[in-house]
């Protein structure tokens, strides 16, 4: 029984093993260039997923399309262009800074600013609340009270 | 006063952006390929495969461009739908047979009929990367300038062939 299940682990890895992509690189930097792209092309088809990271049929042809075009000798920026000009800026994780993807960009330090006014709003109005004087007549109906609790 | 008044304005902004967020279709993602002239390609034609279909062949005429493929659920809905299309002659249909077996086409084509005026094969993807296609069924409407003009996403409905496809073919046969 454990040597067939070892025999069949051993078959199954091989498969798991076929769905692994090879590719053969000129140099470093043109392998750092392929991985740093598609980490930052977006798969269309799972939206949430990077197509380094999809195992979708699109995000496969796409990055042979990105290994096809650094062979080439094509530069970040071409290929980078290339997806864009078929996909639109929806393609790229990092999108450039534009009128349409202006809110994207603000938008945080937006919510950042707003939360920073609000917090000062906030607290500002609690210190002058606790900074309320209390007369000298109830600070000495206050010290009584006090003292009658300690004898008790 | 102000007490009662933010959080009801507050409730308001969070209420129209989700209302924004329900709205948003991002699934469908905008062509940038919209009035661009359609990209170039040289393809076989999956009846035929000696002989070739380029754009050029088609200029000065309004033409539907269909990605469909046998192994795709939504574009056997969509079938019926091009079928009937296909008989009113309102433009010429060209299929592009996306990452299909040509047998599995045919097959297909055979069994639920033909509506394309001809089909081209991209077996490989790499015609869809040029036209930006992300799922399939995917519809592009190309003027006679050879110039791409709609782009529709997903499986086209009866109501898409009334509201949307049709007035927009009449309006570019019109055109020069």
């Amino acid at each position: 029984m454990k040597r067939l299940s070892i025999v069949l682990l051993l078959v199954l890895s091989g498969m798991a093993c076929a769905g692994v992509e090879y590719r053969q690189f000129a140099s470093p930097e043109q392998q750092e260039a392929y991985e740093s792209l598609t980490s930052e092309l977006r798969c269309l088809v799972c939206q949430n997923q990077t197509i380094a990271d999809s195992n979708a049929e699109l995000a496969a042809d796409l990055r042979r399309q990105v290994y096809e075009m650094l062979q080439q000798g094509k530069s970040k920026q071409d290929i980078a262009q290339f997806m864009t000009d078929r996909y639109g800026d929806f393609v790229l994780y990092n999108p450039p800074f534009k009128l349409k993807t202006g809110l994207l960009w603000i938008g945080p330090v937006m919510f950042l600013l707003i939360g920073l006014i609000a917090v000062f709003l906030f607290t500002r109005r609690k210190k002058t609340a606790a900074t309320v004087e209390i007369s000298a007549e109830k600070q000495q109906k206050i010290r009584s009270l006090l003292e009658k609790g300690d004898q008790s | 006063m102000l007490k009662y008044i933010l959080p009801l304005i507050l409730f308001i902004v969070l209420a129209v952006f989700l209302a924004l967020g329900l709205n948003l279709h991002p699934s469908e993602i905008p062509s940038p390929l919209i009035d661009k002239p359609a990209p170039a390609f040289s393809a076989p034609k999956l009846q035929a495969p000696e002989e070739k279909l380029s754009p050029t062949d088609l200029k000065g005429k309004v033409w539907l461009f269909n990605v469909w493929a046998s192994w795709c659920a939504s574009c056997r809905s969509e079938h019926p739908i091009l079928n009937q299309l296909a008989q009113q002659k309102a433009a010429i249909i060209v299929g592009l047979n996306y990452k299909d077996e040509p047998e599995a086409a045919k097959g297909w084509l055979a069994q639920l009929g033909n509506p394309y005026d001809v089909s081209i094969m991209d077996q490989d993807g790499r015609i869809g990367i040029d036209w930006g296609v992300y799922g399939v069924p995917e519809t592009f409407v190309v003027d006679k300038q050879g110039v791409i003009r709609y782009k529709h996403t997903g499986p086209v409905t009866p109501e898409d062939v009334q509201q949307t496809f049709l007035p927009l073919i009449a309006k570019l046969q019109a055109e020069n």
